[in-house]
Parts: structure tokens; C-alpha cells; sequence
């Protein structure tokens, strides 16, 4: 089994709401000083998926992500958590790709690659949480596709996915090769063990670019970005919050309690 | 030559439109007046008689209704083979659909294949006369941000909305839609994924999105015990109860319940909030919740900031008197 994993690194989405800050000039965020980025954690939760099948089953897992800040970090942790090998993608004509820019580079290295059984993302970055790149991936390859998954099993080349929906959960069986999406419903993510972190940073690394994976600079990059980020806010929801009180809880119980049946529709 | 108009993929339950859907054709109405365009609708499947009576008197232009058995049951490949044949036929400016399971799956898929703007999760959708171009406002971190992107014009926007982020129009009585009829299932080839079963979580009673009161408990509640505490404060309500995602990561409580960016969206006219600090991904999920109530241990907890009414107390002390004070004032 040929698995290749996309991951990316965030800023940390546990970062309390005070300490996030937005440029409203450049319309970026601040990340504040000494908080590192992470491998947003549905992408984590796609690497276990893949060291899962392949414990199950053997295989090779191959990790990708995108970008030069931060991306190697992450992609020390995903070896580290036992993924055999990894790519870079670093250009400056990746920069700022939005969703169908970042799904094409990502494609072309899978098409690069050749090789592949299964392609597992994050159901969605936990910056933008658009939750678009796996379904586009799968489109630009021309491959089934089942998103926001909780389990998956391998039977005989057939693929049968339990994927998390509204109302409950949904059974879908696809053949191979196919790309699945990873919902926090499929469990707990493990934490590299001191031999994985070893032997992962004796790995090399290979960075690949756009002439490497012979991407069209007019689909990747700021510039192809279709819908453009004109703002980005902080939004203020704030009320005025009347505070219930009296000389002990119970008191402080009963007078929230009239004023609670006061507004009940 | 094709009118100018604004595609809704509809969605139906039980035979009739969903919530969403009315809510996506008041939307789509209010644009269209702007933009100069009609509304279509898309359903596939079995629709009743009310539904195309709702679909019309909601505000829909034509109705276009596959119905095919091969669009019976969801399926990802179905839909986006019709949206996208439909789409290529009468050429709508925007596409709309909601941010469920259905929007998620096809919306970047159907924007791939006909080389559209795609925008995701939109909490509003406004129409710019000067530049011609729609824009839109979606939440970005986990509801941290609200993020405005501009379109480019003269090029399709498959977005999805949002649950309770567009009001439905005021329904006129009487008013009559066209209905064409989508005879032509779909392309065989184009079918990957099939579905093999379907496990329905239902909570009792009254839906989530749908319950005028709710009453929801946070990682504050600390075990599964916590939650039936509160369920006894719904019950005496007559609501019904939420969670945060701490609560059903701790397994406590099934995910159907849960409330924010990762579970449902809800705006009851009531919102209790119990041992809820008001993580920024809890808070998208329900801001907009008509009266907001909370209660929790700590006086700097987050949640105060949006509530109307707050009581800083251990929630084991205080909700059994609300529980038997709410039962006193129904005798």
C-alpha cells in the first residue's frame, strides 16, 4: 500500500482569543512571538490514519506539505511519528496559492510520485477551515474521493470508509487508488517516541519546486488566487451582560430563575 | 441564449424543503433583485406536492427536479455530475448551497470541474453594483476571524451559507413557479463511491437547530453525569440539550449534539451556557442565539462577554434550584 499524506503547518488553533491578532493592513495575522506553528491536527490525525493501514497491511507512507516557514518542523514530526519519507514544496511561485493553487501543486507531485494507493488529508486546515484542498486533489486526478472520515479499512483493494455526516455516519465503499479526508472522530493521534525523533532527523529531505513537479506558474501563487482576501477582522460580538447575584447561591439561583422564565419564549 | 439567474441546490427532508434550503431561496431572492436575475432551484429525489408549493411561494423561478433513482440517495459523484450539467445548461452567475453535508462534499468539486470561484462556509453574501462582483464574509481560525473575499466578475461563485445566516423570504401565498423536469439519471462513469449503509443518530425529540430553547454544558460539567443534570433543566424548559466539543471528545455525549465550527450552528431564542468558558469555535456556533444566558465558576470566563445574563456560580449548586423553581412556575 503506497500512502501519501498531505499535511500543513498552522498557527496553533488552541492559541487563546487574546493573543490573536490580525495586521488589518496587510490583512494577516500576528502570530505572536515564541508560539510556534503546528501540523494542524487534522493532518495529524491523516498521518495515524496512514500508520494505521500500514500496521495493518505494511506499505510505504510518503508525506508532502507545502511552504518554507515551519514546513520542516512538521514534517520532522510526521516522521518521527513513523512515515518513511517526505517531500518539500517550496517555490516562490507557491506563495499565497489559495485552495485550487495549493490542490494543483499538491496534485502534480502526486502525478510526479506515480506510485500511489490512497491519499489522505485533513478534512480541513485549522487556519482557513475551508476544507476544499483533499476534494479538489481528488478532482484534478480524477480519483473517488470521501471526506470527513472516522474510519478506514482496506479489504481486498476495496476501500470501505465510515465517514461522519449530520445525522450520524455514512458506510461508502471505493476503489483504489482513492483520496480520503480525516475527521477528529477517528481517534487519538500518537506522540513520537524518542527512537522516531532519532531517526527522523537522520532523513533527508528532498525540496521540490515548481520545474520539478512542472507546475503552470499561471494556476499557482497570489496571483492565480480566484477570490481575493480583501479583509480580514477580529469580530466583536461582545453584549452587555447583566451579573445575577445575591447573598448566597441559592437566592442568586431564584432571582436568575424569574429572570430566566421572563425571556423564555 | 439563457436568463440571468441564481442556482440554489435545495435539499429536502422528509419530503418537504429543508430549513437550509428556504433560508438559501430568501438568500438567493434578495441577490436576484439586485443582480437582475432569476432564481432556480435544484432538488433531486422524491419531493411532495407542499414542497414544490413551499419551493414557490419561498421565491423560486423554476424548479428544476432530477428524478432519476440514481439521485435518490446522497451520493457525492450524482449530485456533482448533475450540478455541473445543469450549471453548463442554463448558466447561472452563483451557485448557491448550504454549508451541510451535501455543500461540503460538492461545492469544491463542482467549482473544479467548471473552473468557478469557490468560497466555503459563507456567513454572508452581498451583491457590489459598482464593481459588479459578489462578495462574501465567512468566519477563518476556528471563528477567531471573519474573513471578506471579492470575486471576480463575469465568472461563476459556487458558494455554501452557513446555517441561520440568510432569512427566508416572507412566503406569498398563491405565487407559482415553473417545474422542468430532469429526466437523465446519471453518467454511469462518473459513480466512484457507493454507499453501503447509513447509521442515524437521533436525538429526541426536537432538533437541535431547530429548538427555540437549548441548554448546553462545556468541559466545566467534568463527566457524563454533569449532562443529565442539565438535561433535567432542558426538559423543565422545554428544550433541548447542546455541547461544546470537550464534552464529546470525553465521549460524555454523542457528537450529534455538539455546537460550533465542527458540529451545528444553532440560534434558539434561548441560549443557557453551563460550565462554558467561550472558545472562539463553541462562540461561531451559537452568537446569534436571540438571549444568551450563562453560568459558570469563573467571572473572566469568555462566555459573559456575549451573554445578556450571567451568574458566576458552581453549576452543581445553582441549576437544582433553577430546576425546581422552573417546575413551580408550571403548576
Amino acid at each position: 500500500m503506497e500512502i501519501i499524506v498531505c499535511i500543513k503547518p498552522v498557527l496553533d488553533p488552541d492559541l487563546p482569543p487574546a493573543k490573536f491578532t490580525v495586521d488589518g493592513k496587510k490583512n494577516e495575522v500576528i502570530p505572536p512571538e515564541g508560539v510556534p506553528f503546528v501540523m494542524s491536527p487534522y493532518d495529524a490525525l491523516a498521518v495515524e490514519a496512514a500508520l494505521r493501514i500500514k500496521e495493518a497491511q505494511g506499505g510505504k507512507i510518503t508525506v508532502l506539505t507545502q511552504g518554507t516557514k515551519y514546513a520542516e518542523e512538521i514534517m520532522r514530526k510526521a516522521l518521527a511519528m513513523g512515515a518513511d519519507e517526505g517531500v518539500i514544496l517550496s517555490d516562490p511561485a507557491f506563495e499565497d496559492s489559495d485552495g485550487f493553487g495549493t490542490a494543483h501543486v499538491l496534485a502534480q507531485t502526486v502525478k510526479k510520485i506515480g506510485k500511489f494507493d490512497l491519499i489522505l488529508c485533513g478534512r480541513q486546515a485549522a487556519d482557513w477551515d475551508a476544507g476544499v484542498v483533499g476534494s479538489l486533489i481528488a478532482e484534478y486526478l480524477n480519483i473517488p474521493v470521501v471526506i470527513r472520515a472516522k474510519s478506514i479499512e482496506v479489504l481486498d483493494g476495496v476501500l470501505k470508509i465510515e465517514r461522519i455526516s449530520t445525522n450520524g455516519s455514512e458506510v461508502f465503499e471505493l476503489g483504489l487508488p482513492a483520496l480520503v479526508t480525516l475527521s477528529s472522530e477517528m481517534g487519538q493521534v500518537r506522540i513520537p517516541s524518542g527512537w522516531g525523533i532519532i531517526s527522523a532527523a537522520k532523513k533527508q529531505v528532498p525540496k521540490w519546486g515548481a520545474t520539478d513537479i512542472g507546475t503552470d506558474p499561471s494556476q499557482t501563487g497570489a496571483a492565480a488566487a480566484v477570490n481575493r482576501l480583501v479583509k480580514l477582522y477580529v469580530p466583536v460580538y461582545e453584549r452587555k451582560c447583566e451579573m445575577v447575584t445575591g447573598k448566597d447561591p441559592a437566592e442568586a439561583a431564584a432571582r436568575l430563575t424569574e429572570k430566566i422564565l421572563a425571556i423564555k419564549p | 441564449m439563457t436568463t440571468k439567474n441564481i442556482l440554489v441546490f435545495g435539499e429536502v427532508e422528509k419530503g418537504r424543503l429543508a430549513p437550509i434550503t428556504k433560508e438559501l431561496l430568501g438568500g438567493a431572492r434578495r441577490l436576484s433583485d439586485q443582480v437582475g436575475a432569476g432564481v432556480n432551484l435544484l432538488v433531486a429525489g422524491a419531493l411532495s406536492g407542499e414542497s414544490l408549493q413551499d419551493a414557490a411561494e419561498f421565491g423560486t423561478d423554476i424548479i428544476y427536479h432530477a428524478t432519476d433513482p440514481g439521485y435518490g440517495e446522497f451520493s457525492s459523484d450524482a449530485y456533482s455530475f448533475l450540478a455541473v450539467e445543469l450549471c453548463k445548461k442554463i448558466d447561472p452567475v452563483l451557485c448557491l448551497m448550504g454549508q451541510t453535508d451535501l455543500g461540503r462534499d460538492i461545492a469544491p468539486r463542482i467549482a473544479a470541474r467548471l473552473g468557478a470561484g469557490l468560497c466555503m462556509d459563507c456567513v454572508e453574501v452581498r451583491f457590489d453594483p459598482a464593481q459588479n462582483i459578489f462578495v462574501q464574509t465567512r468566519p477563518a481560525f476556528g471563528g477567531k476571524a471573519l474573513a471578506e473575499f471579492s470575486s471576480p466578475a463575469g465568472k461563476l461563485q459556487v458558494n455554501t451559507i452557513r446555517a441561520k445566516s440568510m432569512e427566508p423570504a416572507a412566503t406569498q401565498a398563491g405565487r407559482k413557479s415553473e417545474l422542468m423536469e430532469i429526466k437523465e439519471g446519471p453518467d454511469p462513469s462518473a459513480i466512484k463511491t457507493k454507499l453501503v449503509s447509513v447509521k442515524v443518530l437521533e436525538t429526541d425529540g426536537i432538533k437541535l437547530e431547530e429548538a427555540k430553547i437549548i441548554v448546553a454544558g462545556g468541559g466545566g460539567l467534568g463527566s457524563a453525569e454533569g449532562f443529565t443534570i442539565i438535561k433535567e433543566l432542558a426538559d423543565a424548559l422545554g428544550g433541548v440539550i447542546g455541547a461544546t466539543r470537550v464534552p464529546v471528545d470525553e465521549n460524555w455525549v454523542p457528537l450529534s449534539i455538539e455546537i460550533g465550527q465542527t458540529g451545528k450552528i444553532v440560534s434558539p431564542d434561548l441560549y443557557i451556557a453551563i460550565g462554558i468558558s467561550g472558545a472562539a469555535q463553541h462562540i461561531t456556533g451559537m452568537v446569534s442565539s436571540k438571549k444568551i444566558v450563562a453560568i459558570n465558576k469563573d467571572p473572566d470566563a469568555n462566555i459573559f462577554k456575549i451573554s445578556d445574563l450571567g451568574l458566576v456560580a458552581d453549576y452543581k449548586t445553582v441549576v437544582p434550584v433553577l430546576i425546581e423553581k422552573i417546575k413551580e412556575s408550571a403548576r
